[in-house]
């Protein structure tokens, strides 16, 4: 009875409700894909292991250390390998966002320390005997088209000069999580051309990656590796990849909090519209409630006409909403290139999803609901909308 | 004859609850408009007024940022040597030799350490910014490890209060002043002599040489200059458009974001109004009908109701654009990509946002309120009789 009432009720006005719907599909949407952005930013923290270190200068990061720490490091006890990553930061045709992407120099223990990207062995082998030779991510490849065997021009910025590299293999993310849109080329061969630019040694690691064979013994390592280098001209700074990681997330910490509050005034903006949606409607048949009670209806049964024609609305649009999340992130993620490599919506954020719109729907009915649930038979009858 | 404006006023007024849910709905996508340019516009605002139009800067070529940058001392001193850079009192060529680097310094409330620009300058570094003032403590001293830090550092940093001392390059500095930079860039960094930061840091070049002009129109001539002395491997930029391009990609960052936030959230409220509208007209159809009835024209009713959609859209406006405005009060912190550390800047109202958000408010009542007008004009006088 309630429910074939409250249907009833929803397709009478079918234009306004299509309407409110259809505000309500547009603001999960946008709820949902504002979440997954702010789930996008914490993608590298999300990567990491707990049995990975990153040890860098106390200083700053901008400040590397020399190259020979990594056998001081590796000769700790606890510590498994350690190689050498340094931040290249060169340009690939310009300036623009579209063409950014992470440049590493690293050493061959890498590959090692990081079973998530997945080289074929023949490819990694390749890349190993050719100076000049990169590794580029799918993700990357996909983007710009690279195949193994193509020149990648590359401008320094850091370290000056015009760069051809040759890539030599392309590496596959184990899973969802894993981000493939770096570069990687030899350590070895940036040092060497430091030399001949500089005249001298240059030997500088900019962090070294330090893996351990028991990740609870984390603190208790870095300690120790920080112990090492106390007083030294470089001191150091170990911290677990992830901790690393989310130092750079804090860093743009107020945009992440923008957008939390952002993807709340949404909500609050489609609350507006379905509660006067409901105000109306409740206004409008104000009569209809009265004649109702005057029928022996109870005033919750009033009430809950209300709130289940405002919830049910907004359980439709949500859920189109929410169904509509999936294709359009995708769509998203190819748009914005690789500047989110992780761009999905998880559970949580469909969890909210669903919590908001019921939400809405809720305190949407409120005010309505007591005032048909309060109005007097006589003045009800009498009222016309 | 057109319908009086108290009609559409007071249609809005006796029906209060739904004027407010529907304007407030708009209000908040205003808001988020309006925040977003004042954001952008803040941050220009921020990084204009850091350079000076008569001022270069040299750096290494193709550095992007004055970290990646390095000069030697030869070749500083050559561009000291080049016609059209102007001289002070005391005949000086003006040129500031310049030191940046970055050091980590923990954020206010126990937050974690943020990057955070180090500028090491000569005296003459600080006459060439004549936008910097101190606003307590004093100046450093050229030749000690003394600092003094940028009014956005002072109010975001721990540590940093005069009296206190920062270690770095294996150094404690002490804090002595605290400056105001004027709204620039320079708030968020923290200044020592360049002699000693460059000693404490172990470093041969200098980051960057800021070279005053003799005037703004000179340089041209002094690009070509720098381009014929063999030695001088640099790129020369004029200081603000050095600055705009720090922060170009927060920049686009920022606006884009926001115009597509913009949009998509104006759907939501441009439905409300529709809706809003849409019931207005249902349920005044009688009184449309007499309106028609007295001789008013259907055009007169849909003036009037695309009139009262745009009265409803500017009262969201106006009540968003008076919340953004209280955003004047607060300043955002957060890293410039580009050069990799912290900058602040504000939220900056200009008459050209207001008018921007206002025009951006109508727009949202016109577009909602058209279809119910439209609905409204073309009912037939008869029919809409009958039907009250």
């Amino acid at each position: 009875m309630l429910l074939k009432l409250v249907l009833k009720n929803i397709f009478r006005h079918k234009l306004r409700s299509l309407l409110t719907i259809v505000g309500l599909v547009v603001a999960i949407l946008a709820f949902g894909l504002l979440r997954t952005v702010v789930h996008a930013w914490y993608a590298g923290a999300d990567m990491a292991s707990a049995n990975r270190l990153i040890t860098r200068n106390a200083t700053s990061l901008v400040f590397g250390m020399p190259a020979y720490y990594r056998e001081r490091i590796k000769s700790i006890d606890g510590v498994t390998t350690v190689a050498i990553s340094n931040w290249t930061g060169g340009l690939y045709k310009d300036e623009s966002f579209r063409n950014f992407f992470a440049q590493f120099a690293i050493t061959d223990e890498y590959w090692s320390q990081y079973p998530e990207f997945i080289a074929r062995p023949e490819e990694l082998a390749a890349w190993r005997g050719d100076r000049r030779g990169v590794m580029v991510g799918r993700i990357l490849a996909d983007q710009h088209g690279f195949k193994v065997g193509d020149t990648l021009p590359i401008k320094g910025t850091i370290y000056p000069g015009n760069w051809d590299f040759v890539i030599r293999g392309i590496y596959e993310p184990k899973d969802e999580t894993t981000v493939t849109r770096q570069m990687y080329l030899h350590w070895e061969y940036l040092n060497e051309r430091m030399k001949q630019r500089i005249g001298r040694n240059w030997d500088i690691a900019g962090v070294f990656v330090v893996t351990i064979a028991d990740g609870s013994r984390a603190a208790e390592i870095s300690r120790a590796i920080d112990a090492e280098f106390r007083n030294s001209l470089a001191e150091t700074l170990t911290e677990t990849e992830k901790a690393f990681q989310l130092g750079f997330v804090a860093q743009t910490g107020a945009i992440v909090t923008a957008l939390k509050i952002v993807s709340f005034v949404v909500i609050v903006i489609i609350f507006a519209v379905v509660a006067n949606t409901m105000a109306m409607t409740a206004r409008e048949r104000l009569a209809e409630y009265a004649t109702l009670k005057a029928l022996g209806f109870s005033p919750g049964f009033v009430a809950a006409l209300i709130v289940a024609e405002s919830v049910l609305m907004t359980a439709i649009g949500g859920l189109i909403g929410i169904a509509l999340s999936f294709p359009v992130a995708a769509g998203f993620k190819q748009a914005m290139g690789s500047m989110f490599p992780v761009f999905k919506v998880t559970e949580e954020t469909v969890v909210l999803q669903v919590a908001a719109a019921l939400a809405v729907g809720l305190l949407a009915a409120v005010l309505p609901s007591i005032r048909a649930a309060r109005v007097k038979i006589v003045d009800g009858l009498r009222y016309i909308g | 004859m057109k319908i009086p404006f108290s009609y559409v006023f007071r249609n809005l007024w006796t029906r209060k609850l739904t004027t407010l849910l529907t304007a407030g709905g708009m209000a908040m996508v205003v808001f988020v408009f309006a925040a977003v340019l004042m954001l952008d516009a803040g941050l220009k605002k921020t990084l204009v007024s850091t350079g000076s139009p008569e001022n270069a800067i040299l750096l290494r070529q193709s550095a992007q940022t004055e970290i990646q940058s390095s000069i030697t001392r030869d070749q500083a001193s050559l561009v000291q040597t080049l016609p059209g850079v102007a001289r002070d009192q005391a005949g000086e060529p003006m040129v500031s030799r310049e030191i940046l680097v970055l050091a980590q310094i923990p954020a206010k409330g126990g937050g974690r350490p943020a990057n955070v620009v180090i500028r090491g300058l000569p005296a003459l570094g600080l006459a060439m910014r004549p936008q910097v003032r101190l606003l307590s403590g004093r100046m450093f001293r050229p030749g000690t490890s003394e600092i003094v830090v940028g009014k956005g550092i002072s109010e975001g940093f721990d540590g940093v209060d005069i009296g206190q001392s920062q270690r770095f390059a294996q150094r404690e500095w002490t804090v002595v002043g605290v400056f105001d930079g004027g709204g620039s860039a320079y708030d968020s960094e923290v200044w020592g002599d360049v002699e000693q930061m460059m000693q404490a840091y172990r470093r041969t070049t200098f980051s960057s040489a800021i070279a005053r002009l003799e005037s703004p129109g000179e340089f041209d001539a002094f690009v070509t200059r720098v381009a014929g002395q063999q030695r001088l491997t640099l790129d020369v930029k004029r200081e603000p458009l050095f600055y705009a391009e720090q922060s170009r990609q927060l920049s686009n960052f920022i606006s884009i974001l926001g115009m597509i936030l913009s949009a998509i959230f104006s759907i939501g409220a441009m439905i409300g109004a529709m809706i809003t509208m849409y019931a207005a007209v249902s349920n005044r159809t009688g009184e449309i009908g007499t309106l028609r009835a007295l001789g008013f024209r259907r055009s007169s009713i849909l003036a009037a109701f695309l009139l009262e959609s745009v009265l409803l859209a500017l009262v969201g406006g106006v009540a968003g654009l008076a919340l953004a405005s209280g955003l004047q009060a607060f300043t955002i912190t957060t890293m410039n990509w580009q050069s990799f550390s912290q900058l602040a800047f504000g939220f900056h109202l200009t008459p050209g946002i207001v008018m921007g958000t206002l025009a951006f408010s109508v727009l949202m009542g016109l577009v909602g309120g058209f279809l119910p007008s439209v609905r409204a004009a073309r009912l037939e006088i008869v029919d809409s009789l009958r039907a009250a």
